[in-house]
């Protein structure tokens, strides 16, 4: 589903964020990346989505290689990945509802249509009851679940998310975990960069090991 | 927390990018829609801020309208004396009634001259003292102070060249003190027009221009406050024509807001004036009224400032939309 051949990536101050990384994800594969803060783990989540394109190597998604996607073809592929982020990125006007319908919005779904489907999604993190409330009135787990089920609400194919549990307690990040898991269940690709160790080696999937843009550990199922 | 059933999901996993082009053209209208009245209830729930910028460009658009339509109305004014040139021909104080009317004979039997009337100077006072209000003054004078007049029309009016010729000719003939040809000042009146138009053509360039900038930096500002807004929506997939489509709604909305308000400006402007003008009017004996914008002018101002927001909006939008980018 994912794979990475050879991918470096050197910032113009000389930095190497990545280098010669190359890793296989399967289809319906939960994989957790991490290392400590600058090994790149976040570098690889933003390739994934071209918000960064690599110096060097190549990196295909379902398929297709993301050197041929041009800026115009850029959104279309962010339509296909869902991206949970660490500190939430709520749009904190609009109500839950409307967050969460965003990416069917822009995807240009019927109305009825987006009711269906956000509710599905609200109802799948347990937040069904809320959605007409505004994000600044939630808890921070409830948050990062409106953000999940945003990221989830236009079925994508693959669903990233870099650190989604950095900011909430064991408990709140055990149930997020499990969130994800269920979505893998379901034939979603997930991508978790985390470093919170102690928590993602309980969860038995397969864990890559970033350090200073090097990949040590994981490359393998 | 816990879902619904994993089957149901898994059977649409696959239809999500699979919309047809129908549903897709729906939800674009319905984007548009959303963006529209979207933007519309920011404008209005930021009614300061609004009503400035509506103001602002209302008397940008408002100053070129007027002076067009006070253009207009001259040359409505003028129309009517356009066309036969006349000469006036202004006796001297000794020629006497007889001589005058042998004279005025003399003149019609010409094959260049088509028309001729003659203006005693009795009545000529007679005309000056109902229209000038001046009766107690002239009724104190000894004598008349007006000449004679003979108005004379030239047989081919359009012959400028003709009519001066006759004029000068006029002017050498004895009795005729004074000969002036009254199209000099229909010239000059027109040369005049002329020149105010290509002021009002100047100033109304400038000022779209203006209105432009206004607009545009106003734009600016909205994209600047909703910044993290568009982070989110290209983060998750949003293409630049749907970030950009609020913004051209808000220009729109400025735009045709400051229409709105030049009409109501000029509008204002000219009730404003309507007494004095045809006050003014009634002195000269003319049915003069003053013209206005009339529905169609005020609708293509309306139309002319949504098209200049959306404008402005656009070279705002095309300038700092792309420069944001998620990071």
């Amino acid at each position: 589903m994912i794979s990475f051949d050879r991918v470096s990536k050197r910032y113009g101050e000389g930095h190497d964020a990545l280098r010669e990384v190359t890793v296989d994800i399967g289809r319906d594969e939960l994989v957790f990346i991490t290392g400590h803060s600058g090994a790149g783990k976040t570098t690889l989540l933003r390739m994934i989505m071209l918000m960064e394109r690599p110096s060097r190597g190549q990196v295909l998604v379902d398929g297709q290689n993301l050197a041929s996607i041009g800026p115009r073809g850029v959104p279309r592929h962010r339509r296909n990945i869902g991206v949970v982020f660490q500190n939430h990125r709520l749009l904190l006007d609009r109500t839950v509802f409307d967050n969460v319908a965003l990416p069917l919005i822009i995807a240009g779904y019927d109305y009825r249509e987006v009711g269906r489907r956000v509710r599905a999604a609200l109802d799948k993190v347990g937040l069904l009851d809320r959605e007409r409330a505004m994000p600044v009135t939630l808890s921070g787990g409830e948050q990062q679940r409106v953000g999940i089920a945003r990221a989830v609400v236009g079925k994508p194919k693959i669903l990233l998310a870099d650190e989604p549990t950095g900011n909430l307690d064991p408990a709140l990040s055990a149930e997020v975990m499990q969130l994800f898991e269920e979505f893998n269940q379901v034939g979603v690709t997930v991508l978790i960069a985390s470093h919170d160790l102690a928590l993602i080696s309980r969860l038995r999937h397969r864990i890559i090991t970033l350090r200073e843009g090097r990949l040590v550990a994981g490359s393998k199922t | 927390m816990i879902g619904r059933g994993s089957s149901a999901p898994r059977r649409e996993g696959a239809s999500q990018s699979r919309t047809g082009w129908r549903e897709r053209y729906n939800g674009w209208l319905q984007h548009h829609r959303l963006s529209a009245a979207d933007s519309m209830s920011r404008v209005i729930d930021n009614p300061g801020t609004s009503l400035l910028t509506w103001l602002v460009i209302g008397i940008a658009l408002a100053l070129p309208t007027g002076l067009d339509v006070a253009l207009d109305n001259v040359s409505q004014l003028s129309v009517s004396w356009d066309s036969p040139a006349q000469i006036s021909l202004f006796l001297q104080d000794e020629v006497s009634d007889e001589r005058a009317r042998e004279l005025q004979q003399e003149l019609i039997e010409r094959p260049d001259i088509a028309q001729t009337r003659f203006v005693s100077r009795q009545e000529a006072l007679e005309e000056f003292r109902t229209l000038s209000g001046f009766a107690d003054v002239l009724d104190s004078l000894d004598s008349n102070p007006l000449p004679h007049l003979i108005l004379v029309s030239p047989a081919d009016s359009s012959a400028q060249a003709a009519a001066i010729a006759l004029r000068d000719e006029l002017q050498s003939h004895p009795g005729v003190a004074q000969a002036v040809l009254d199209m000099e000042w229909l010239q000059r009146l027109n040369s005049l027009m002329e020149l105010g138009r290509r002021l009002v053509l100047a100033v109304a360039v400038l000022l779209v221009v203006g209105v432009l900038l206004i607009l545009g930096n106003t734009i600016r500002l909205a994209i600047e406050g909703r910044r993290e807004e568009i982070v989110i929506i290209k983060l998750v997939g949003g293409s630049n024509a749907f970030v950009r489509r609020p913004f051209l709604y808000t220009g729109l909305w400025y735009g045709v807001g400051g229409g709105l308000f030049a009409g109501l400006l000029v509008a204002g402007s000219l009730w404003f004036l309507r007494e004095p003008v045809s006050d003014l009017a009634r002195l000269y004996q003319s049915e003069f009224q003053l013209r206005g914008l009339g529905v169609m002018g005020a609708l293509n101002l309306i139309i002319l400032g949504g098209m200049l927001g959306l404008a402005g909006a656009w070279l705002a939008v095309a300038r700092h939309l792309v420069e944001i980018q998620p990071r």
